[in-house]
């Protein structure tokens, strides 16, 4: 390279005019065993197995759809939560004795705070020259029994998790399902009893109400005793002595409506946390709204 | 002519050096799973790269119709999969990549740890690597929240209270990360949001960058 007075530059820029490097690979030849350049040479061979794993994530992609469960719903505290698997070996830790509870500082400060950190030091904590496996046991055995506790925590946590109640728990319901939940089983026996009884007239085919004649039924806050009570005596605008069947058919036709009319559990979850907080009160949301 | 749209550009900025330095770095026969079949667990650093910028390219695609916040987010991720275009390839890809760069970076510490290549001169480069390792570990708890389903919002809470367990910092944690000492709600959608999307990987790239440079200048740790 020119140096010192004399140096041209293109226009007023610091990039010199002339001498620059030429655009030639290095020569390889020099260097020990087999070395190759990065480009073209080595890039090539990298994109090829790139491309295989990039067909097979696709491959895996296709076969197993992302999940996605019901929307989140707070206040349904009944749900088995568990993270996402990489965070299983720490939620498996805390579960026991000793690591939990009183002792919570051990599993979620110590013991992660000692293992992590031993690993973000590791070049300080293995300082001496050897570098084979090996030849450094403590290091690579303390290494071997932290991932054999990783893997042992994680696979706990699997075996432990109730995967059937899971899935069902968070099961997300199609329009079909969703619209089954919502009517109701018109082959059941109670349905037979809710239509011979006159029922049906005021509180509609789906237990659906209708309008000022009588309330929805679809999710009543009472229990079945005290639909029995009202099917004979009547409550509030309901005409007492409706009901004129067997204690039999009384039964059938209260646990019937109780159940919502034998819909489907599905959404449940927002229904029945909802009628808890609504319980006691006297009208449905749907007599509200009306 | 495109030689000469190159030295049209080389004569304005010099570029060849830059462009020799990238080209021209030797990759030694130890690591070359051409000449040993068993220099493959070399390649899970380079794997651990392609899906992290598999993850950026699938992250930026899918901020194109998700909507961080509690009433729409769920609906957005839901149509997302299930009426846009490859909506369900963009996020099948992103999800399964959040465990495989998991997997992978596992895999490739391993290979650092057992082959010693965090022994001097490259402590820093392990240092800056674990710290990567913890970023990713951060986008995966953050990402989960992002689709407000049950799954989400219950792991998060849990999350959260393991956050709150640590003694004197655990509610400022908690508060920091949930918007709120109490609530996992909108506001924790939108904090998660930002973290996931803005703050880690911002973080990921600066330290991508420096555990890049850091083996350009000292090369890859040589034969055992
Ligand atoms: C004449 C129309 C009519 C008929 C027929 C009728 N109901 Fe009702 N029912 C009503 C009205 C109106 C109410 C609302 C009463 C109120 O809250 O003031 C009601 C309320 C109820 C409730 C309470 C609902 C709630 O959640 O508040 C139950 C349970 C019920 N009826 C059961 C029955 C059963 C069982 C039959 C059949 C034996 C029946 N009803 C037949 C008009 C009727």
């Amino acid at each position: 390279m020119q140096r010192g007075k004399g140096m041209k530059f293109v226009g007023d820029s610091r990039v010199p005019a002339s001498g620059r490097k030429p655009n030639i690979p290095k020569d390889y030849s020099e260097y020990p065993g087999k070395t190759e350049a990065f480009f073209p040479n080595f890039l090539l061979k990298e994109w090829l197995v790139g491309a295989v794993f990039l067909v097979g994530y696709l491959c895996l992609t296709a076969a197993h759809p992302s999940p996605l469960e019901r929307l989140a719903d707070p206040t349904d505290s009944g749900y088995i939560p568990l993270p996402d698997w990489y965070f299983l070996f720490l939620y498996q830790l805390l579960k026991y004795e000793f690591v939990s509870g009183d002792y919570v500082v051990i599993g979620i400060v110590i013991i992660p705070a000692l293992s992590f950190g031993a690993l973000l030091l590791a070049p300080w904590l293995d300082r001496g020259p050897e570098r084979r496996a090996s030849r450094r046991p403590i290091a690579s055995g303390m290494m071997l029994l932290a991932v054999l506790a990783v893997v042992y925590l994680t696979w706990e946590a699997v075996e432990n998790h109730d995967w059937e109640a899971a899935a069902e728990q968070g099961e997300m319901l199609d329009d079909e399902a969703a619209e089954l939940a919502e009517q109701v089983d018109t082959e059941h026996e109670g349905y037979q009893i809710y239509s011979d009884q006159g029922c049906i007239a005021c509180h509609g085919d789906q237990l659906q109400g209708s309008g000022a004649a009588g309330p929805s039924l679809f999710d009543t806050q009472y229990d079945v005793d005290t639909i029995k009570n009202i099917a004979v005596e009547g409550i509030g605008e309901m005409p007492p002595g409706l009901f004129e069947g067997t204690d039999e058919e009384l039964q059938i036709l209260a646990e019937y409506i109780a159940s919502g009319g034998g819909a489907q559990e599905g959404e449940s979850g927002e229904d029945g946390a909802s009628a808890e907080d609504a319980a006691g009160e006297e009208t449905t949301e749907e007599s509200d709204e009306e | 002519m495109l030689q000469r749209l190159y030295d049209w550009v080389d004569e304005r900025l010099d570029i060849t050096p830059i462009w020799r330095d990238v080209a021209d770095h030797e990759v030694p026969e130890h690591v070359n799973p051409a000449h040993h079949f068993s220099a493959f667990v070399y390649c899970f650093g380079g794997l651990t790269f392609f899906i992290i910028v598999i993850q950026f390219l699938s992250g930026m695609f899918l901020t194109m119709y998700y909507v961080p916040d509690i009433v729409n987010a769920y609906e957005s991720v839901k149509y997302l999969q299930g009426e846009v275009a490859f909506g369900m390839i963009v996020r099948g890809m992103h999800h399964w990549g959040a465990s495989l760069v998991i997997v992978m970076v596992f895999l490739h510490t391993l290979r650092v740890f057992f082959t010693g290549a965090y022994k001097k001169p490259r402590e820093l480069n392990w240092v800056v690597g674990v710290l990567m390792f913890f970023i990713l570990m951060g986008l995966g708890f953050t990402g989960y929240l992002l689709p407000w389903d049950m799954k989400a919002y219950f792991a998060t809470v849990v999350g959260l209270q393991m956050a709150e367990s640590v003694p004197i910092i655990g509610t400022l944690i908690k508060t920091l990360l949930s918007g709120d000492p109490e609530i996992v709600g909108a506001q924790t959608l939108t904090r998660f949001f930002a973290i996931h999307v803005f703050f880690l990987p911002a973080a990921l790239l600066g330290l991508m960058a420096v555990h890049f440079i850091m083996i350009r200048r000292q090369g890859i740790a040589g034969p055992l």
